[in-house]
């Protein structure tokens, strides 16, 4: 153990202090990333703490190569700015995902590149206690980089976000595990092997794939968020075999965190974690929904101007946002509406639910984004308790989120998931694009209660147009 | 190092993950998650540290690609938790001052 401040600063030494200095500010980073008023300096602490991070790696005296590291870092910069840059709000949860898979893909190919550098330049198996990291980083890293990739291509909807369910998919993955742990015995008990660690690579890469596809969409931010503390577990892996401090703090850091982080979502949904990785939504819906409902659904459809006149003589209006209203980029439109209802007197409130959008706190962002005060925000907790007294709520892009079958049908896969209570408000009006079944593929029985009515088409331009009929009114 | 100072390092800092994060609003979720994705992208270090004794293009192009990876990871994430944490900054400031507003008003 080196005590960089007692002793005289050689070059190792000053360079773990640079690793220190790193590490405390991503710690002092995160702390004020907690709080609204300081997140976002907090991020920018965290940011410079990455660039101390950086710093002392290109110090390092073994470190070569600067040609190949500029090369490598150019790339970098040149792919993730303008993704940073351009990506729209909505499309950001999977943004993150994608972000995160790329890092999970650093992990498994740097351990990959040091198993090499081992058996081929230093001619054999390094000592376990470098083997082993190496080996759990290859296969964490791998399975975080393949599913990371589906997650994204899941709600980029290039993947279709309904759970895709394969026979036997336990087994399956229980099959690729066992031959990825396996083959890393076998390393760790004497092989050597490029051919077994790519076998490691190729089986971990499968079982990601295999575990996040039968997920379905709206479980994705417990998965993403699950993703990146298993990224931050196999970077602190990384730095115990290649004896770096700042990546062992910085890695397992997220690693804890992240892991509270999912924790804390999967209470929002009232979803337990290894229920979520043992199969999503899915399976069970068909059945309950074929089986219960054998008369044919009726529910009403009404116009703008109708929608219109009921805001316009409310007196509590509640709008009850999800993220088909983002994608149809409503939010500014809806804003205007609700101070157009304001200077009429009517009192309007928005009901954030937890996982409203598509990552808990995603909604807020986009309003946000839309100047919506921040005190006309309402949380579940707060809102719920209100809705007899609400005469009109206004379901704009929002389903799974205000299904009251997670709070009656126990054969529900949403049951139990805590819900916006709007069906308790004296009217619901939806804005619906179509009759189809929400992110989850479930259907909503709040769409066919009688104080309910629709009003189809696209969220803005329907929007827009009751925004008019107001006026009129 | 040897492998239980490093042990230990882990595990005192698996707490400290786990205390900064226990108190957090639900509207942080979201940004926070962001911000420690960015954080981990911190494995672009392991990049830098073993590209110039790796021997051989394969290993050379393996590990430009991870460096590539871990910038996208690092400059990406920090760039997009910034822009998220930006709409936060200027909610409160005019619509306190429009509430005030109408509270004098009343």
């Amino acid at each position: 153990m080196i005590l960089p401040v007692a002793s005289f600063l050689t070059d190792q030494d000053f360079i773990n202090v640079l690793y220190i200095v790193a590490f405390s500010l991503f710690i002092i980073g995160m702390q004020r990333l907690t709080k609204p008023s300081t997140a976002r300096q907090g991020n920018m602490i965290a940011a410079v703490g990455m660039g101390f991070a950086v710093l002392g790696a290109l110090l390092t005296p073994s470190t070569g190569d600067y040609g190949l590291i500029a090369l490598g870092v150019a790339i970098g910069v040149i792919v993730g700015v303008p993704a940073a840059r351009q990506v729209k709000m909505t499309a950001m949860p999977q943004m993150v995902a994608l972000f995160n898979g790329v890092g999970g893909g650093a992990v498994a190919l740097i351990s990959w590149a040091e198993y090499r550098h081992y058996i081929g330049d230093l001619g054999g198996n390094p000592p376990l206690e470098t083997l082993i990291p190496i080996l759990f980083a290859a296969i964490i890293g791998s399975i975080s980089f393949w599913g990371s990739n589906v997650a994204f291509g899941k709600l980029q909807e290039v993947i279709p976000g309904k759970p895709i369910v394969v026979p036997g998919q336990q087994i399956v993955n229980g099959l690729l595990l066992l031959a990825a742990v396996a083959a890393a015995i076998a390393i760790a008990s004497g092989s050597e092997s490029e051919g077994l660690f790519v076998l490691i690579l190729v089986a971990a890469a499968i079982l990601g794939n295999m575990v996040v596809l039968p997920i379905g969409g709206a479980d994705m931010p417990v998965v993403i968020s699950l993703l990146n503390a298993l990224t931050g577990l196999s970077a602190a892996a990384a730095g115990i075999a290649l004896d770096n401090t700042a990546l062992i703090v910085g890695g397992i850091i997220v690693g804890a965190s992240g892991t509270i982080l999912t924790k804390l979502m999967a209470e929002a949904m009232n979803r337990s974690i290894p229920s979520i990785v043992a199969g999503g939504f899915g399976g069970a819906t068909a059945i309950s929904s074929s089986g219960d409902d054998g008369e044919a659904k009726s529910y009403t459809s009404t116009d703008a101007a109708d929608v219109a006149i009921q805001l316009a003589y409310a007196t509590k209006v509640v709008v009850a946002p999800g993220y088909g209203m983002a994608v149809a980029q409503a939010q500014h439109t809806v804003r205007e509406l609700a101070d157009e209802l304001e200077k009429r007197g009517v009192e309007v409130l928005y009901a954030i639910h937890p996982v409203a959008g598509r990552m808990p706190g995603h909604m807020n962002v986009l309003l946000a984004e839309a100047d919506v005060p921040y005190d006309a925000l309402k949380e579940m907790d707060e809102i719920n308790p209100e809705f007899p007294q609400v005469d009109v709520t206004l379901v704009i892009g929002a389903n799974d989120v205000t299904n009251p079958a997670a709070r009656t049908d126990e054969g529900s896969p949403i049951y139990g998931m805590p819900i916006l209570d709007v069906d308790k408000s004296g009217t619901v009006i939806v804005l619906k694009r179509s009759m189809n079944t929400g992110f989850a593929g479930i259907d909503n029985p709040l769409f066919y209660n009688d104080n309910t009515s629709l009003l189809f088409g696209d969220a803005k331009a329907s929007v827009a147009d009751v925004l008019t009929e107001i006026k009129a009114v | 190092m040897d492998l239980i100072t490093e042990i230990t390092i882990l595990v005192l800092a698996a707490f400290v993950g786990f205390e900064v994060i226990s108190k957090v609003p639900n509207t942080l979720h979201t940004p926070l998650m962001s911000a420690t994705n960015a954080i981990h992208g911190i494995v672009v270090l392991g990049g830098i540290l073993v590209i110039g004794s790796a021997d051989g293009f394969f290993s050379k192009a393996i590990l430009v690609i991870a460096i590539a990876f871990g910038t996208i990871n690092v400059v990406g994430g920090f760039l997009v938790t910034d822009r998220m944490l930006e709409m936060f900054k200027k909610r409160p400031e005019p619509k306190k001052q429009v509430a005030e507003a109408a509270e004098a008003s009343k």
